[in-house]
């Protein structure tokens, strides 16, 4: 019973000058706000200079001009931009509250080693070229790695460090397999040494649609999480005590977890960080409430990985950055900054 | 069979044998020297096992001469040197972090140098020297910057490695990076450096690498029963009578340099310096650090390694790299599998 009247909903009922949940509701639409600019910026701006007019041209009186063309490529990158960004968010806040590990993020536990190993397989042995044809292999082998790490790693128990070192493991070995096609084989080292960088680029409504189901079952599902991983928080004896069922719990964070790493890292390529960064960021302030966390980290995580792509096309005009290695190196310092901040680090 | 026995002389001193240690370093380095003389007889003009001998010894005919001591001797030498400086580092970084898997591959050593190399093949077109120069800046910069990173109050452990993770996260996208604007001559060029290869190898990289372990195994040698006492914790050995952080900066800094001058030489050979270790430390069953076992177990790796590539691919087919990774990778999954098991992580 206790779990199932929270605090917020007894606040409610007194008359209270701006309660918390007050503040964090219009927090949330606030960041809706700034998703929306961030999303228009990721229309307006790229390496062919559109003036506000045509852009508007192409939003809403498409002719098929050579402009209104532009904009509806970028129309469909900020839509994959925007659903895979969402979709790391949660993932990165759904495995960091499954481990108790802030630390947790698909790219340290080897999902994105399991997508790229499947991918330069299909490429090389099996002469898949397009696209498309990746997205199914890289989804097969992001879920099989993610099997792997959480059975290795901690089926009975997963310690922060424990998962961590088996997802190195794994991705360590992958990445040999990997050096090694790409030595023997000139033409998977031409396409993967773009794909593994991680990019929005190659968004086409196609890639979307082959995606969107996935990624709207796996968010639907990790928002419906929130109480029972919020009852795990607590520790496994008070969860249990207070009526979670822990397995089942466990096994269907993973599931949701791997689901939307997955599809985000077949449409666009392993991008690291995004997963770590925003929930981090937004736990800071919303306390460990995930009924708050993941929301913002839906909203902000996209923020984020759309900015990192409009600054990936603007510095090196007229050529890009990829999304990838932009934030990564936005990431990387930060995650340094909170190994060195927190306690974790003496686990 | 007792494995600890003391040496007492008359006059008072004594030192204590590890009887074990002794012959597991016996075996490895007579291992180590039969697969070279394999390795030399390798290739597409095989050489017979007495031949090399005779040859190396000064009693081969002038064709043989040439082949044996100018082609393949240096190759050889350089493995040779290369392994036993990743087994070195791979011990000092294990032992100083404290976790089997603290080895330069994973604390972003390997893709530091691979930062320096590519910087320099695909921005520069340089030179196959200037390479080297670039991988030996690359991972000295990165091995300082992640032991001041590190830093705080002492280097912990874990902080070690999970700065050494991150880092090593920017580095790989700085890499994707280079090869994305590389032109594929150039990319296909970096990833065979990338993977760690030893052919082509000839003198002028063995007196360097000759000259730094001159140098450094005596130096981190002396340095062994400091290292040994630091296991027990910092307190117990600073109790003891070790400075515990002068010992552990002037030891991670030797690890930093051999590790950087190997990966320079060869390319980042992945996983030696990760399974070195390890193996060493179930051949001898001794706790300690295991630094000189680790040294030839390196060795003796490596020259294997190049061996059966040569044997299984042909020669100079796969870079030495590929076989280190894959056989790596196997093991790595088995320790974590075998140390889960034993609830040791």
């Amino acid at each position: 019973m206790l779990v199932d009247s929270p605090p917020e909903q007894r606040a409610e009922s007194v008359p209270a000058p701006p309660t918390r949940r007050a503040i964090r509701s219009f927090g949330l639409l606030a960041s809706a706000g700034i998703l929306l600019l961030v999303a228009l910026a990721s229309i307006a701006i790229g390496a062919k200079d559109l003036s506000l007019a045509q852009v508007w041209h192409g939003l809403f009186q498409d002719s098929g001009t050579y402009s209104d063309v532009v904009v509806d490529d970028r129309i469909s990158r900020t839509a994959l931009g925007l659903l895979a960004g969402a979709a790391l968010g949660l993932a990165g806040a759904v495995l960091q509250a499954l481990t108790r590990n802030p630390l947790a993020d698909p790219g340290l536990l080897g999902i994105n080693a399991g997508a790229s190993a499947a991918v330069v397989t299909a490429i090389s042995f099996l002469g898949v070229t397009s696209m498309s044809g990746y997205i199914w292999f890289a989804f097969f082998g992001a879920a099989a790695v993610g099997a792997l790490v959480w059975f290795l790693g901690g089926s009975r128990g997963a310690t922060p460090v424990r998962l961590a070192l088996a997802g190195t493991a794994i991705s360590a070995a992958l990445y040999g397999y990997l050096q090694a096609v790409m030595i023997s084989d000139d033409a998977a080292l031409g396409r993967m040494r773009f794909w593994t960088v991680g990019s929005l680029s190659a968004a086409t409504g196609s890639t979307i649609k082959q995606v969107l189901p996935f990624l709207v079952l796996g968010m639907l599902l990790a928002l419906a999480l929130a109480r029972p991983l919020n009852a795990m928080a607590m520790g496994d004896d008070t969860a249990k005590a207070l009526g979670a069922h822990l397995n089942r719990t466990r096994a269907l964070s993973m599931l949701a977890a791997t689901v939307l790493c997955g599809a985000a890292t077949a449409a666009c390529g392993p991008i690291v960080f995004v997963g770590l960064m925003v929930p981090h960021v937004v736990r800071s302030f919303t306390g460990p409430d995930l009924r708050w966390i993941l929301p913002y980290s839906a909203v902000l995580s996209p923020v984020l990985l759309l900015g990192a792509d409009v600054i990936g096309r603007i510095v090196a005009r007229p050529a890009e950055v990829q999304v990838g290695i932009i934030t990564a190196i936005i990431g990387g310092p930060v995650f340094i900054l909170l190994v060195r901040r927190r306690r974790t680090a003496q686990l | 069979m007792k494995t600890n026995r003391a040496v007492r002389t008359p006059g008072g001193l004594s030192v204590r044998l590890d009887v074990r240690a002794l012959v597991v370093v016996l075996l490895l380095l007579l291992a180590a020297f039969g697969a070279s003389v394999l390795l030399i007889g390798t290739g597409d003009f095989p050489i017979s096992a007495g031949d090399v001998v005779r040859t190396l010894l000064g009693g081969g005919d002038p064709g043989q001469d040439f082949i044996v001591n100018e082609l393949r001797l240096p190759r050889v030498l350089v493995a040779l040197l290369v392994g036993a400086c990743l087994g070195l580092g791979g011990a000092l970084f294990q032992a100083v972090s404290r976790n089997p898997l603290g080895s330069p591959d994973i604390l972003g050593l390997g893709q530091g140098a691979t930062a320096g190399a590519l910087t320099v093949i695909v921005l520069f077109s340089g030179s196959a020297n200037q390479v080297t120069a670039g991988a030996l800046v690359g991972g000295l910069v990165t091995g300082l910057a992640i032991y001041l990173l590190a830093w705080k109050q002492g280097v912990h452990g874990y902080r070690l490695v999970l700065v050494g993770i991150g880092m090593s996260a920017i580095l790989t996208a700085v890499n994707g990076y280079l090869l994305t604007v590389s032109d594929i001559v150039d990319a296909a060029r970096s990833v065979v450096w990338m993977t760690g290869s030893l052919s082509g190898r000839d003198w002028e990289q063995v007196w360097p690498l000759l000259a730094l372990c001159a140098v450094l195994v005596p130096l981190v040698l002396g340095n062994a029963r400091a290292l040994r006492m630091m296991e027990m914790g910092d307190d117990v050995a600073g109790a003891l009578g070790v400075r515990v952080e002068r010992v552990r900066a002037l030891l991670m800094v030797s690890a930093v340099l051999l590790t950087a001058t190997a990966t320079a030489a060869a390319g980042p050979v992945s996983f030696v310096a990760l399974t070195a270790p390890q193996l060493a430390r179930r051949l001898t069953r001794s706790p300690g650090p295991n630094l000189l076992p680790s040294l030839c177990m390196g060795a003796t790796l490596l020259v294997v390694a190049d061996w059966s590539s040569q044997r299984l691919f042909g020669a100079d087919q796969m870079p030495v790299g590929v076989v280190t990774g894959v056989v790596g990778g196997v093991y790595l999954l088995w320790l974590l599998v075998s140390e889960r098991r034993a609830g040791r992580i």
